[in-house]
């Protein structure tokens, strides 16, 4: 994307019907580190890369509980994500207050969807510049839900925001239609090896990964860093050892480039997708 | 400087005006409500009465009003208050539906609502004067609770409001058990309205039994309860009494 006339305010359309602020907030989301989500009938895990700045300091906490049953990863402007986390820890506990009852997740995604449409829509703001993906429980089942700064969301079986995602995006593809009976271990270690994919063959540790689970019965927790690097040796995923490894290397080679050649052309803008 | 009084509208607020917002004194009532949990689901009991005072003037009041697809209201104290909360629970319902996302409220949900709306309004000194009884089924799950005017709120096998707790409630707490069928759960709701009719003074002979299960819900039509006055010691009530002239 380049700079034209009509990329400074949030509240100019360009002449082919595009906001370009809002694009470049969702470049954001693309240039934070990244975050994964799948789910199963009954699970939902995410995950995401957490790499520190240098040794000496700790890393960006990127994956929020939100409450009992709803938790959400970020990716992009962390300290967007962590206000947004907060409005949707207040929304959790009104409902709570009020109905005794746990939020139904999709309503909370609406009401998200919608505070970030707000943005997109007034002069003095700026939309967010973060891109979170919701995971939670309701009455119909487990969801994860993807919320765009442009004030969309979708829902899905899994998905990978933020940068080098397209490696976890393809490795996920090739998973997706096994997931909705995947076993909670299993759905772990696909998420796993995910994250893996976007390391672009750096060691896989559990001290530059994080990984929460909720699901019916288990309320959302991160999970500790033994107990994630005990997954990680016991399903024995180490870098480049591994056969697999090599193709997702090249596949995901390619596929930068082609998403480099896509945004650079005026085809349709990423959040009419 | 000016000390003259400024002139209040009359609406105020503030000074003597100001308790005439709030309400003080029940006018229209309904008496006690009676329900309990049985195999399928609820089931409530309530005469029509909506009494004045010491007069029974109306006497085709519902007091009982299914809330969405999972929930029955039943209501005594003052009969505008309770089509208030009508209002209000007709919107939430309303808004619920406009989701249109596969989750609605269910009872425990509009029992707590309601808890939250009684105590704020008990907190304002201007409280709606009604005691509630809140019952439903979903998902298989049976769910019977209480609000009163005050905000006291709790869920049990078998509620009442008013007078039904001093004479219906023990009457269940020795008869009622687990899965009772339909027809022993209207035998025993009926033996309570019963005892309410002979010795609650603002009941009267006309009642409706409501029954709400997974399918939905079900109200009687208006019906009356068989008494009996033929004891011996009504027959001549003046027999035998001592009198002081």
């Amino acid at each position: 994307m380049f700079r034209n006339q009509y990329d400074t305010d949030v509240t100019t359309w360009s002449p082919a019907g595009r906001l370009f602020q809002v694009e470049y907030a969702m470049e954001a989301v693309k240039q934070g580190s990244a975050a994964i989500g799948l789910r199963s009938k009954t699970h939902v895990v995410l995950g995401c890369v957490n790499k520190a700045n240098s040794e000496l300091s700790s890393h960006q906490k990127k994956i929020f509980k939100v409450d009992d049953h709803i938790g959400v990863a970020i990716a992009g402007l962390t300290a967007d994500g962590r206000v947004l986390s907060r409005y949707m820890r207040n929304e959790c506990i009104n409902y709570n207050f009020t109905y005794e009852s746990p939020l139904p997740v999709g309503r909370l995604v609406v009401q998200l969807a919608d505070r970030a449409q707000v943005c997109t829509q007034r002069s003095w703001k700026r939309p967010y510049g973060v891109g979170l993906l919701v995971a939670g429980l309701d009455e119909s089942g487990a969801h994860l839900y993807y919320n765009c700064p442009s004030g969309n969301y979708f829902e899905y079986q899994a998905f990978a925001i933020g940068s080098r995602s397209q490696a976890a995006k393809t490795y996920l593809e090739r998973r997706f239609e096994n997931l909705a009976d995947s076993s909670r271990d299993d759905l772990v270690k696909d998420a796993l090896m995910a994250i893996r994919e976007t390391l672009q063959g750096e060691t896989l540790k559990s001290s530059i990964c994080t990984v929460a689970v909720v699901g019916v019965g288990e309320p959302f927790h991160i999970l500790d860093q033994e107990t994630v690097q005990q997954m990680i040796n016991a399903f024995e995923i180490v870098g480049e050892q591994e056969g697999p490894a090599a193709e997702p290397d090249d596949a995901s080679g390619q596929e930068a480039a082609a998403e480099q050649g896509g945004s650079t052309d005026e085809g349709v803008a990423p959040m009419d997708i | 400087m000016n000390f003259t009084a400024s002139k209040q509208p009359e609406n105020c607020l503030l000074g003597p005006e100001s308790d005439s917002q709030r309400t003080l004194y029940p006018y229209v009532t309904g008496t006690s409500v009676v329900a309990l949990k049985y195999k399928d689901g609820i089931l409530m009991a309530a005469d029509m009465g909506g009494s004045y005072g010491s007069t029974l003037r109306y006497k085709s009041v519902e007091r009982m009003k299914p809330i969405g697809k999972h929930s029955l209201l039943g209501a005594s104290g003052e009969i505008s208050d309770f089509q208030e909360i009508l209002k209000y629970l007709d919107e939430l319902i309303l808004y619920d539906n406009m989701w249109d996302d596969g989750n609605s409220l269910g009872p425990k949900e509009v029992h707590n609502y309601l808890t939250r709306v009684m105590y704020n309004r008990r907190n304002k000194f201007n409280p709606l004067w009604n005691s509630l009884v809140l019952g439903g089924v979903k998902k298989g799950e049976k769910y019977l609770g209480t609000v009163s005017m005050i905000g006291v709120n709790f869920e049990d096998n078998h509620v009442a409001t008013g007078f039904g707790n001093h004479l219906a409630r023990p009457i269940l707490r020795q008869e009622w058990h687990e899965n009772l069928s339909f027809e022993d759960g209207v035998k025993l709701l009926e033996k309570c309205m019963r005892v309410l009719l002979y010795r609650d003074r603002s009941a009267i002979n006309k009642l409706q039994i409501a029954k709400i299960t997974e399918e939905g819900m079900t109200i009687s039509p208006p019906y009356s309860l068989k008494t009996y006055w033929e004891f011996a010691a009504f027959e001549n009530p003046t027999q035998g009494a001592v009198g002081s002239w």
